[in-house]
């Protein structure tokens, strides 16, 4: 389709902690450095950069893009941040793939800061003004509202049982044990989900994922440079990105079809015929449980319906047929929103060049995806990885 | 640097607590417009009346009320009324605040739902919330009325349904 051939050719990730003492910036220059460091890359051969950060509300600071600006190494080059809420860690790299596929330069940083524990008493609060605020908000909604709606829809749909949906928490959270930047790694049962307070039935507190401190960043390359830099880079060989409808009570929530549109684009590009055959290893987007089982069903990664019988089968643990986010996810790792969804495709790139550590998965993948998911159950964002 | 010497560690509670820093509260205060379709749906609840707006190309009878249909791309053709009555398409049992506060015992559960309003066209739903039922007795598929202010105390807001309730 005329695109270049783009590569990731490094990658950087800060811890994910509840409360940093660093800086948003301080931690975007933190894994901006590594990337760059990694791909054997000084600043000055960086010709754009891209941010992805969520919304200002979480650091309360206004234009967080230019405020970013300097720890990821911006200053004086062609910069812009990139946002689609919650899909917005996949998304950066989607939007610096334009960058270089356009041919508009050959290398781009692309960074993704997210410091959430700025907001108190919770970032929750600042998840009040998503909601519509005519129709919406004066009835008080709170963000787990639409989560714990949409989980009952899906559970419904399908017959699922609370265990169904909380062993995604408990594979997620023991993978994570294994991952350095984890914020809570533990080693939690079935029972420890169960029984963890009950915020909003259907979802308890260990069915969601941590707010995190943190940040991630790649160095993206053309075919050319990518090549003299790296004996193994890792291609971006398809991105798809969708957004459904703001008038989120209108849609079925069981299914999330803008996330299938999002996936059938990528794999078109990639040449996919058959995803829950040819790609090898995943990471959907898990803020909550049961939102990994939606997302494998909507990525086709499996039938509808299907996804919480296979993680019970052990389908998806790290050592299955198919694994599904062996990082850990937002579930174990920790969810600085943007920054997760960038681990996840830094998670992918590992996992293809064979340098995961104890995370790998086995069966030298070639083939791996990325996903991440946003807004009023609204946008999905893909990305297809190949070495 | 290698991807596994990741930096940064993270500040316990009690360091936090001793940390040096700035707080800010913002006082920002916003006046939001209604709308053209919004206003027509608001003056219609201050009526006891639910509104939903009407495209004859799709054919849809669409909430929440809109003026402009996103699929035909083109102005929607006024409003008709429907009823106040409709269904539970799903729901939660809410233990905290907006803020993440939690709820005293004694204080009652929030349960929000999308409701599928009887008139509109399949699966146009809204959120409202559920009252006046034990919420163990909630259930999909249940069929709900609109409860109203009384007339006089009605504002023009969504909060002039004060709830839905099984009937």
């Amino acid at each position: 389709m005329g695109y270049r051939k783009v590569a990731i050719v490094g990658a950087g990730l800060t811890k994910f902690v509840r409360r940093a003492e660093e800086t948003g910036q301080e931690m975007a220059y933190l894994a901006s450095k590594m990337a760059l460091d990694q791909a054997g890359l000084k600043l000055k051969d960086v010709e754009m950069v891209t941010v992805g950060s969520a919304p200002d509300a979480f650091d309360g600071v206004h234009m967080k893009g230019e405020y970013l600006l300097s720890g990821a190494g911006g200053n004086g080059k062609p910069y812009i941040r990139n946002f689609v809420g919650g899909g917005t860690g996949v998304f950066a790299p989607i939007h610096g793939w334009m960058h270089v596929a356009s041919g508009a330069c050959d290398v781009c940083l692309v960074v993704c800061s997210e410091k959430m524990s700025s907001c108190h008493p919770h970032p929750q609060g600042a998840f009040l003004t998503i909601f519509d605020h005519t129709t919406e908000q004066p009835l008080k909604p709170t963000l787990i509202w639409i989560f714990a709606l949409e989980m009952r829809r899906y559970m419904e749909t399908y017959g699922l049982t609370k265990a169904d949906v909380a062993r995604v928490a408990v594979k997620n959270k023991n993978n994570a044990l294994d991952h350095p930047s984890a914020h809570v790694a533990e080693a939690v049962t079935l029972e420890d989900v169960l029984n963890s307070e009950v915020l909003a039935e259907p979802v308890n507190r260990l069915d969601i994922s941590p707010s995190s401190d943190g940040a991630a960043a790649v160095v993206l390359a053309s075919e050319e440079v990518a090549k003299r830099l790296t004996d193994k880079p890792v291609w971006i060989a398809g991105v798809g990105w969708n957004l459904d409808t703001a008038y989120w009570a209108t849609k079925d929530l069981y299914y999330p079809r803008y996330v299938e549109k999002a996936a059938r684009m990528a794999y078109e590009m990639a040449g996919i015929t058959e995803p829950h055959k040819q790609i090898q290893v995943a990471e959907p987007y898990d803020p909550f449980d049961y939102k990994e089982l939606h997302h494998m069903e909507g990525l086709l990664l499996c039938e509808r319906g299907e996804a919480a019988r296979l993680t019970a089968e052990g389908y998806t643990a790290r050592t299955g047929n198919l694994p599904i986010c062996p990082s850990g996810g937002a579930l174990g790792v920790g969810n600085p929103i943007s920054a997760t969804g960038l681990m996840k495709v830094i998670e992918i790139f590992l996992q293809l060049r064979e340098e995961a550590g104890k995370r790998q998965v086995p069966g030298k993948p070639r083939v791996g995806l990325a996903q991440a998911w946003g807004d009023l159950m609204q946008v999905g964002t893909v990305i297809v990885l190949k070495r | 640097m290698k991807i596994d010497q990741v930096p940064m560690k993270g500040l316990t509670s009690e360091e936090y607590e001793r940390a040096i820093k700035i707080k800010w509260q913002p006082k920002l205060q916003y006046a939001w417009d209604n709308g053209i379709a919004i206003g027509k749906y608001l003056a219609g609840l201050k009526e006891g009346k639910i509104l939903a707006s009407q495209c004859i190309k799709c054919g849809r009878i669409m909430l929440p009320v809109r003026s402009f249909c996103e699929l035909c791309w083109r102005p929607t053709d006024g409003e008709v009324e429907v009823k106040d009555t409709g269904v539970i398409n799903t729901f939660a049992i809410c233990h905290v605040n907006w803020d993440a506060s939690r709820l005293r015992p004694d204080e009652p559960r929030h349960i929000p739902a999308v409701i599928e309003i009887d008139g509109a066209s399949k699966g146009q739903g809204i959120m409202h919330v559920i009252g006046n039922v034990d919420p163990k007795k909630v259930k999909i598929g249940m069929r709900v009325r609109a409860v109203w202010k009384p007339a006089q105390e009605r504002t023009g807001t969504i909060t002039d349904i004060i709830f839905f309730e099984p009937y």
